[in-house]
């Protein structure tokens, strides 16, 4: 029991995905600007991560080597256009702001990475879990962003007014830097330093 | 009509710049911009990938996939967008297949020098990324491919960039836990916000 919580542990922040191993950045920048589609974008990698870990894991004995890397683009596809229809049908007004990153998830490192790395040599059970953690600790890093890009950007959170900006007669500026897809950069760069200089390893940094 | 399809390239390298303006492709261009010599050989690929895939994309999108698509076959009435990601992929990763059996085969010293990062971009994500924003923006074939290789070009040019800048920073002092990634990303944000010094530019 202790160590399948260990597997969904790990990837939250010692193995982030994002931090540590280095994968599945490009959503990470470019859906943040507001908490609601970061909550979206966290919500539909973690759901898509979670079964192709487990699908390419029950079918693992049967991949033939040489094609694994079209068989588990394959599945991943299918579970990505499955993901866009639900967010299509649900969420029309947000599909709309997410565009083509939705789509993207497909091209998304942290899937292949996974698979690769962990689903073909492991049974699904474990898979599933680890595809749970990894896609939770993504979340969080996207979370972390959207939080403070939407409430210094705008002063509001999830929509709803939180500091009051000075257009409407309160004392808060918004800093408009912060709704540029520049200031991903800086607040990813900022938590990677934070973390890496909290839970530092070895060759990190090269 | 010429000035329409010049713009377009313009605006695909310096004012969309897949990199920097919509952060695609960003794994590989963190990944792969630590020494210029390497960013050049895939920044040349993603040029050849991206021009090529993107026409053969759009024929597949205009002929075979969007409502009514299917007409010239006699079924009007079959929409088949929701197969696009999938179709879109299969074209990448075949495209990209083919042109290294290809260089393989004619061009040997260039298939050396791509080495690994040919496969690589079946999922670097500015390939499906430019794929789909042709879709989105509806851009007919000629466009599509002054797309392709303009977004290709603004690809390479912001890596290349990058590179230089990472090789030049190798004597600088950072501080310990922001040394590698940390000073990358914060790097790649200056870059971001000098690129759009472009975006009031109207063409």
């Amino acid at each position: 029991m202790s160590k399948l919580m260990k597997i969904v542990k790990t990837p939250i922040i010692l193995e982030n995905p994002i931090v540590f191993q280095v994968l599945g950045i490009c959503s990470a920048l470019a859906v943040t600007s507001k908490l609601e589609t970061s909550i979206v974008m966290a919500l539909a990698v973690t759901f898509v991560l979670t079964f192709s870990n487990l699908t390419i894991s029950l079918i693992r004995k049967h991949i033939p080597g040489s094609i694994r890397i079209i068989v588990e683009m394959t599945i991943i596809a299918s579970l990505v256009i499955i993901a866009d229809q639900i967010i299509k049908a649900f969420a029309y007004n947000i599909s709309r702001q997410l565009s083509v990153y939705v789509g993207l998830i497909i091209t998304n490192c942290i899937l292949m990475g996974r698979a690769e790395a962990f689903a073909l040599h492991n049974p699904p059970l474990d898979s599933l879990l680890d595809g749970l953690g990894n896609g939770l600790g993504y979340s969080l890093v996207l979370l972390i962003v959207g939080f403070f890009r939407e409430l210094i950007g705008s002063g509001e959170l999830l929509g709803m007014q939180v500091l009051p900006v000075n257009t409407e007669g309160g004392w808060y500026y918004p800093n408009g830097l912060f709704l540029l897809p520049a200031s991903a950069f800086f607040l990813i760069g900022i938590l990677i330093w934070v973390l890496r200089a909290l839970w530092p390893k070895p060759g990190q940094e090269d | 009509m010429l000035e329409h399809y010049l713009s377009l390239f313009i605006k695909s390298v310096f004012i969309e710049n897949m990199a920097l303006a919509f952060f695609l492709g960003m794994c590989t261009f963190l990944a792969v911009s630590k020494k210029v010599e390497t960013a050049v050989g895939l920044g040349i690929a993603v040029v050849v990938v991206q021009t090529i895939t993107m026409p053969v994309n759009n024929l597949l999108y205009r002929y075979v996939l969007r409502e009514g698509a299917l007409s010239w076959i006699g079924l009007p009435g079959v929409d088949l967008s929701f197969l696009g990601l999938i179709c879109y992929i299969g074209v990448i990763a075949a495209m990209v297949q083919i042109l290294e059996m290809a260089l393989d085969k004619f061009v040997p010293k260039l298939y050396y020098a791509l080495g690994i990062f040919l496969p690589l971009i079946t999922v670097n994500c500015a390939i499906l990324g430019g794929s789909l924003l042709m879709v989105e923006r509806n851009y007919n074939f000629p466009e599509s491919i002054v797309f392709g290789f303009g977004s290709g070009t603004g690809f390479a040019l912001a890596i290349i960039a990058l590179a230089g800048i990472r090789e030049k920073m190798k004597y600088s002092n950072v501080p310990k836990g922001l040394r590698g990634l940390g000073i990358t990303f914060i790097t790649a944000g200056l870059m971001a916000i000098a690129f759009m010094l472009f975006s009031g530019i109207r063409l």
